[in-house]
């Protein structure tokens, strides 16, 4: 407090960064497709509950199961990302710590998703 | 990282006993105190009251001590009717206002007091409240318009408008709601909190301004505005009884609503 400075000007800080607003939304966006999409996986996991591989691997090589396989995974790690964002964001207060974790947990995110969809499309074209 | 612990020099000590002798309805109060001028850590003091003749609220065994036990007790109060929001501390263990709680409202035996949490205290149960109140003034809780004031009437508002003002317009800015809320602990340098996003949605939701835009503008910020992940400790510990995480959302909503989906 001894820094000679206004509090308003403490207060006002950089400004506004005028976002925010797409993670707010993105966040539920994800969530919503995640309670549709995590419906699904669950049936589609019982239905298959004392299927052999063959027939597992069948009913995921099917063209909708891939795609809703694919959507799946993809929403669960963008969803994922968001959320370790705003921990990271709430209690890392290092700035250099915060950015690195941030970044690492976004290329994590991309590279997860990347390989859950490699699988899934290997299984659904039949590498 | 947030802290979690408090720093060695703030770690809370054993304080004094005050008894009272003869008391016909005794009641125990443990009250935080911390002075700036002796070097010692903060220290919880004993006060048995009699409440036979005291008030029936907080403020009033408040008063009761310092008039009668130790003056050097420091409080901040001025209204003690619930609308100065001067006399705001953590009593039994609920960020309310000395002035409008009953101890008889207070549960168990002692009664515990601090400042409000997670602020830098200036002396005993007064907190320091700077930086809150240039958050209040960063947000320009005025009202702003482009039009030129009408010549010789005010600025009308129908019955409708106005009543959109209700649970908004009760805020006596006390910081109960900002100190109940986590978020504003560890993030309170940037986050706005609860108090203050109350009343720039109070402006908002004012028929009369004019400047919407630039203020939703200047609340759409990940720290300003989005570190509010609906606790609701603030409508919990609200003593109006008000709903800031409500006021909160409707400010996230009308973001939402100007872009696209």
């Amino acid at each position: 407090m001894s820094d000679l400075r206004n509090p308003l000007q403490r207060a006002r800080g950089l400004g506004s960064a005028k976002s925010g607003a797409n993670h707010w939304w993105m966040q539920r966006m994800t969530a919503v497709a995640l309670v549709v999409l995590g419906i699904w996986f669950v049936i589609t996991l019982l239905s298959l509950m004392h299927a052999d591989f063959a027939t597992a691997h069948a009913t995921l090589a099917k063209p909708w199961n891939a795609v809703l396989m694919i959507a799946f995974t993809t929403s669960m790690f963008w969803h994922a990302q968001l959320g370790l964002q705003v921990v990271i964001e709430d209690y890392v207060h290092t700035r250099w710590l915060e950015v690195s974790l941030m970044v690492l947990v976004k290329l994590l995110a991309v590279l997860f998703a990347l390989a859950c969809a490699l699988a899934v499309l290997r299984v659904a074209l039949g590498a | 990282m947030a802290e979690f612990t408090l720093p060695k020099n703030s770690k809370i000590q054993p304080g004094k006993h005050h008894a009272a002798e003869g008391a016909k309805k005794p009641r125990t109060f443990k009250i935080y105190r911390w002075s700036p001028d002796d070097g010692q850590n903060p220290r919880m003091d004993t006060f048995e009251i009699d409440l036979s003749s005291c008030g029936p609220m907080v403020l009033d065994a408040l008063l009761k001590i310092k008039n009668e036990v130790d003056s050097t007790l420091t409080l901040r109060r001025s209204c003690r009717e619930g609308i100065c929001g001067s006399c705001a501390m953590n009593i039994d263990g609920t960020n309310t206002l000395a002035c409008t709680k009953s101890i008889d409202d207070c549960k168990g035996g002692e009664i515990s007091i601090y400042p409000l949490p997670h602020m830098p205290v200036v002396k005993d149960l007064v907190p320091d409240l700077t930086h809150f109140y240039a958050q209040f003034a960063s947000i320009k809780p005025w009202l702003r318009t482009q039009s030129p004031a009408p010549s010789d009437a005010e600025r009308l508002q129908s019955p409708e408008d106005r009543k959109k003002l209700d649970g908004l317009y009760e805020c006596i800015l006390c910081a109960c709601c900002s100190t109940s809320c986590p978020s504003y602990w560890w993030n309170g340098d940037k986050y706005l909190g609860p108090a203050i996003l109350l009343q720039a949605y109070r402006w908002i939701a004012d028929s009369r301004d004019e400047d919407t835009g630039e203020r939703l503008d200047d609340l759409e910020d990940p720290f300003k505005l989005y570190r509010c992940h609906t606790i609701m400790n603030c409508a919990r510990t609200c003593p109006k009884g008000l709903n800031p995480a409500k006021a909160i959302a409707e400010i996230k909503k009308l973001i939402v609503e100007r872009r696209s989906a």
